[in-house]
């Protein structure tokens, strides 16, 4: 009785909190200083039409590195945990079966979701969208596939190959930023190209390119390892 | 209410996601709804932070026609704020880091007791 009341105590005071919050907010009605710069000059500097992906890829560069540092970081503290042995990966469980309709419509929609996680990271610097979305989309199918075939095997070695190879090329663009343009991650390192067109924006499509199978790997590579780590008769 | 827009409208639902999140981690016995109450709050703060870089009226900060028509090619007349929206993208990739390794915690904590009710994990308890 006592804890109920302090717990309904806390969210009250938190909901009045946020109620001074919500009445005190005006909306906005002109961009601040920074931003200003970033949509004014974006185009002409970075030449991506998506202003984010600019954002992101070259005007803070290093926060994409440690976002997909934090990423591979939790990918082997998983790995720590889980503990997998190569037989666990070679192991296969008694699931109830999967439905008809799951694995048939996963037959025809994985090859689908696939192409649209490309088309999703490969476009980044022109629609809505980029690496790590790209990578989110393509990890669903590997999700779906799991779903459809419990004890599919997923080759482990080629994901991690993907994934190391496209973390490297990521900072060897980076590195080839200092020697070839004007900074680490600058992606004039290519001709900016014609603006909105799909080979614009000068490296950001590559590094996006990279960033979205590197995701898309370590996604699916987690996936994998809660699947995989089931015993029977737990 | 005069001034009622969609700024309004997305900071309530993030302020309201924010309130549903907190109560299903203080009240929850399950380990899994506790993450599913942690997840609830981290979306009802990416929801407030975009909505704290609106602009009223104006468009989404991709350069196309939508920017021409809306501020007659000024991009910078005619775009909400790019910032928070790249902040938190950042946002969302760190909350998948610290969900999967909720869930893994989960798992192994599964395979110690054999059950995810939390209050019979009391072994630090005193």
């Amino acid at each position: 009785m006592l804890r109920n009341t302090l717990l309904a105590l806390v969210i009250l005071v938190m909901g009045y909190m946020f109620y001074n919050v919500y009445s005190n907010y005006e909306t906005r009605t002109e961009l601040s200083g920074i931003s200003q710069h970033f949509a004014a000059q974006g185009a002409a500097e970075v030449g991506a039409a998506n202003i984010v992906t600019a954002i992101v890829v070259t005007y803070r560069g290093f926060d994409t590195l440690g976002e997909v540092t934090i990423l591979f970081l939790t990918a082997s503290i998983i790995a720590f945990f889980l503990k997998l042995k190569d037989e666990d990966y070679e192991s296969s469980i008694n699931h109830r079966e999967t439905s008809e309709l799951l694995v048939t419509a996963s037959q025809i929609l994985i090859p689908i979701i696939f192409l649209f996680g490309i088309y999703v990271f490969m476009n980044g610097h022109l629609t809505p969208g980029g690496g790590f979305q790209g990578g989110a989309i393509i990890a669903t199918g590997v999700a779906l596939m799991i779903l459809a075939t419990p004890n599919v095997k997923l080759n482990y070695h080629v994901i991690h190959w993907v994934e190391a190879v496209s973390g490297v090329s990521f900072v060897i663009i980076g590195i080839l930023g200092i020697v070839l343009a004007g900074g680490f991650l600058d992606n004039k390192i290519l001709g900016l190209g014609e603006f909105g067109t799909l080979f614009s924006a000068g490296a950001i499509p590559i590094i996006y390119s990279f960033v979205g199978l590197k995701v898309g790997a370590e996604i699916s590579n987690i996936l994998n390892k809660y699947q995989k780590s089931q015993k029977e008769n737990e | 209410m005069e001034n009622f827009d969609l700024g309004h409208i997305s900071l309530l639902i993030g302020l309201l996601l924010i309130l549903v999140g907190f109560w299903g981690v203080l009240t929850q016995k399950n380990i899994i709804k506790i993450i599913v109450g942690f997840t609830i709050l981290n979306t009802g703060i990416n929801i407030l932070m975009v909505s704290l870089g609106y602009v009223r009226g104006k468009t989404a900060p991709i350069i196309d026609n939508a920017v021409a028509q809306t501020g007659n090619h000024d991009v910078s007349a005619s775009v909400v704020d790019p910032v928070p929206q790249a902040l938190v993208l950042t946002a969302i990739v760190i909350g998948f880091g610290v969900t999967a390794l909720m869930l893994a915690y989960a798992m192994k904590l599964y395979s110690a007791k054999k059950t995810l009710e939390i209050n019979k994990f009391n072994d630090l308890k005193w």
